[in-house]
């Protein structure tokens, strides 16, 4: 029962400084250092606003990433040739409401609210929502395994594309 | 407008080899009016796909050329568009984006219609005298809606020819999508709406547009590559894959008729039906061979080639795009102002598809197409800066000449958008030019 006394030792207040974290590695454009955060094996999923509860397998969805399709990801963003993001925008991540619905091994679920704004070009685009997170507890302290980015807008609309990591 | 000033605004020059297009056309105000007027209101647009609308009672709610409309299948199976407005006030009836229903209930009034239009409930209806007609007060119908191979159009205009008379040449095309899945293509769940500030010509013109394909695009033909290669050394392929080079010398650019157009190259991607790429894992490798076996003893060598190896886009006048690339979009859209267009897009597939390939069609999709992909953002991106530039209204025209001076033109020449923009002149001056190339 070692392995649930390590997810069992992690506070709430443990998973807010880590999340904090990672939005601060997103708007600051550290990508590469974000990348790091995720599990080998992780997913980043943003499903379809009118299909909240989509499944990559069988739905229409805006982002599913496995490892390698977020290392290329972070890899285009950085280029200057991904032209919705050259010269990058502003953004701001802001996370809120954060839950920790369950610990067991070394596995943490968690719920979060998110505010993210994108400005670029004199424009402002928001995406608001509820981000779903399987943490895990490793030697390295806390990495993503699973990261889901729902948004509550019913479209897209007023914005063009999710060209920024949620 | 004058008929000559409208005229005026595109140069089609055949012996120079030049066409271009005056900017006014991209920020005027004015022209989006008569572009509403005669183009919105007088052709055929796409409302959505049969598969949407399964069972009677099923409903989706869809705004087509700025009209709310009602798109739903009557008890006994008959395709319906209806206007979503209450014909005793206004309000709209339907509020969901779809469901199943017998019937639809206007919440100010409490009027009620079923699911083929007639008016089934007023409350309190004694107190309407002799000239109240029921019937007269059905939800009203658009003025035209027909299918193709379960494509479903409108039109405002009840003088419109016949949709399969409209589509001319696309219908060929068309076919070969619907053919090479087996008869029935389905929408999958989930859509893709997006606001691109920018007129709404430039995503016809982008739907199609070769050029733009490597320049544009190319971090994503980047990390295709790099994957292919990756896929490639794990399970031992060694050959080439030339994917650029053979985007940059395949295949041909067509006039399909009526304003209709289509590239068509060899793909240099995988497609889920039937081109196997190592991008799909060597485990959905027989399954995607024996699918082209299928195709190939049921259509032939040719046809199988088409359907399986060619990617093909296409743009049905004014805004509808099928696009048959590294997996089946669908996509229409509308403009708001003339700097603001308003996108739907969807994805389709065959009914019969199995969860594996699908999960690898899905997969495909997502690393082009779609607002999270690696290549639409940057579309989206083209598009706007197109509309800023266009702000310097001191440099007037657009040049769209390539391949005119060639006799077999390529998806990197520009035929198709010339007769997309050959057939907007037509309708909005209301004179048939003379064909050019």
């Amino acid at each position: 029962m070692l392995e649930t006394a390590r997810a069992g030792s992690i506070a709430r207040s443990d998973v807010e400084e880590f999340l904090y974290g990672e939005a601060r590695l997103l708007d600051a454009w550290q990508l590469d250092a974000w990348a790091a955060l995720f599990t080998e094996d992780a997913r980043y999923v943003v499903p379809a606003n009118d299909k909240p509860d989509g499944d990559p397998a069988r739905d229409l969805v805006v982002i599913d990433d496995d490892h390698n399709r977020i290392l290329a990801r972070v890899t285009r963003l950085k280029s200057r040739h991904a032209h919705r993001e050259y010269p990058s925008s502003r953004t701001r991540h802001q996370v809120t409401n954060v839950l920790v619905l369950d610990r067991s091994g070394d596995t943490l679920q968690v719920e979060a609210a998110f505010t993210v704004w994108r400005f670029r070009n004199e424009r402002a685009d928001y995406y608001v929502g509820r981000y779903d997170y399987v943490l895990v507890v490793t030697g390295d302290g806390l990495r993503i395994r699973s990261k889901r980015a729902t948004m509550d807008m019913t479209s897209l609309h007023p914005a063009g594309a999710v060209s920024i990591i949620l | 407008m004058s008929e000559r000033e409208l005229d005026g605004l595109i140069v089609d020059d055949s012996e120079r080899c030049i066409f271009r297009v005056h900017r006014s056309t991209m920020i005027s105000d004015e022209i989006l009016r008569l572009e509403r007027e005669r183009i919105f209101a007088a052709v055929w647009l796409y409302l959505g796909h049969e598969s949407e609308i399964r069972r009677p009672g099923d409903y989706v709610r869809r705004s087509v050329g700025g009209r709310p409309l009602i798109f739903a299948r009557g008890k006994n199976g008959t395709i319906n568009g209806f206007y979503n407005t209450c014909t005793h006030r206004g309000a709209t009836i339907c509020r969901q984006d779809s469901g199943n229903a017998k019937s639809l209930q206007c919440f100010y009034h409490a009027w009620t219609f079923d699911l083929d239009g007639n008016l089934t409930g007023v409350p309190d209806a004694q107190a309407y005298g002799p000239g109240f007609d029921r019937d007269a007060l059905g939800l009203r119908r658009v003025a035209r809606l027909e299918s193709y191979r379960g494509f479903v159009f409108v039109s405002f205009n009840p003088e419109v020819e016949p949709l399969s008379e409209y589509l001319a040449g696309a219908r060929r095309y068309i076919d070969l999508v619907v053919d090479s899945a087996d008869g029935e293509l389905e929408i999958i769940a989930g859509s893709n709406q997006y606001t691109i500030q920018a007129n709404w010509k430039l995503l016809a013109e982008n739907s199609f547009d070769g050029y733009h394909g490597l320049p544009t695009h190319e971090t994503y033909f980047t990390y295709i590559a790099g994957l292919e290669e990756d896929a490639r050394r794990k399970i031992g392929d060694l050959s080439p894959s030339g994917a650029a080079k053979s985007y940059l010398t395949t295949g041909r650019g067509r006039d399909l008729g009526n304003g209709h157009g289509l590239t068509q190259k060899v793909a240099p991607w995988g497609r889920p039906i039937a081109k196997w790429s190592a991008l799909f894992g060597a485990e959905a490798k027989p399954k995607i061979e024996a699918l082209h076996r299928q195709l190939v003893e049921k259509y032939g060598d040719e046809r199988a080639f088409e359907m399986a190896d060619t990617s093909r886009n296409m743009v049905i006048f004014p805004n509808f795009v099928l696009n048959d690339i590294m997996a089946i979009t669908a996509r229409t859209f509308t403009p708001v102002s003339p700097g603001i267009m308003r996108v739907s897009a969807w994805q389709l597939a065959p009914v019969n598809e199995s969860p594996e390939m699908r999960a690898a069609r899905l997969d495909n999709f997502l690393t082009f197409l779609g607002p999270g992909g690696f290549a639409t953002p940057d579309d989206v991106e083209a598009l706007e800066s197109c509309q800023q530039g266009f702000a310097a209204t001191e440099v007037e025209w657009s040049d769209i000449s390539r391949g005119m001076n060639l006799d077999e033109p390529r998806p990197l020449d520009e035929l198709q958008m010339r007769t997309w923009w050959r057939r907007w002149r037509e309708l909005m001056t209301g004179r048939v030019p003379a064909m050019a190339r």
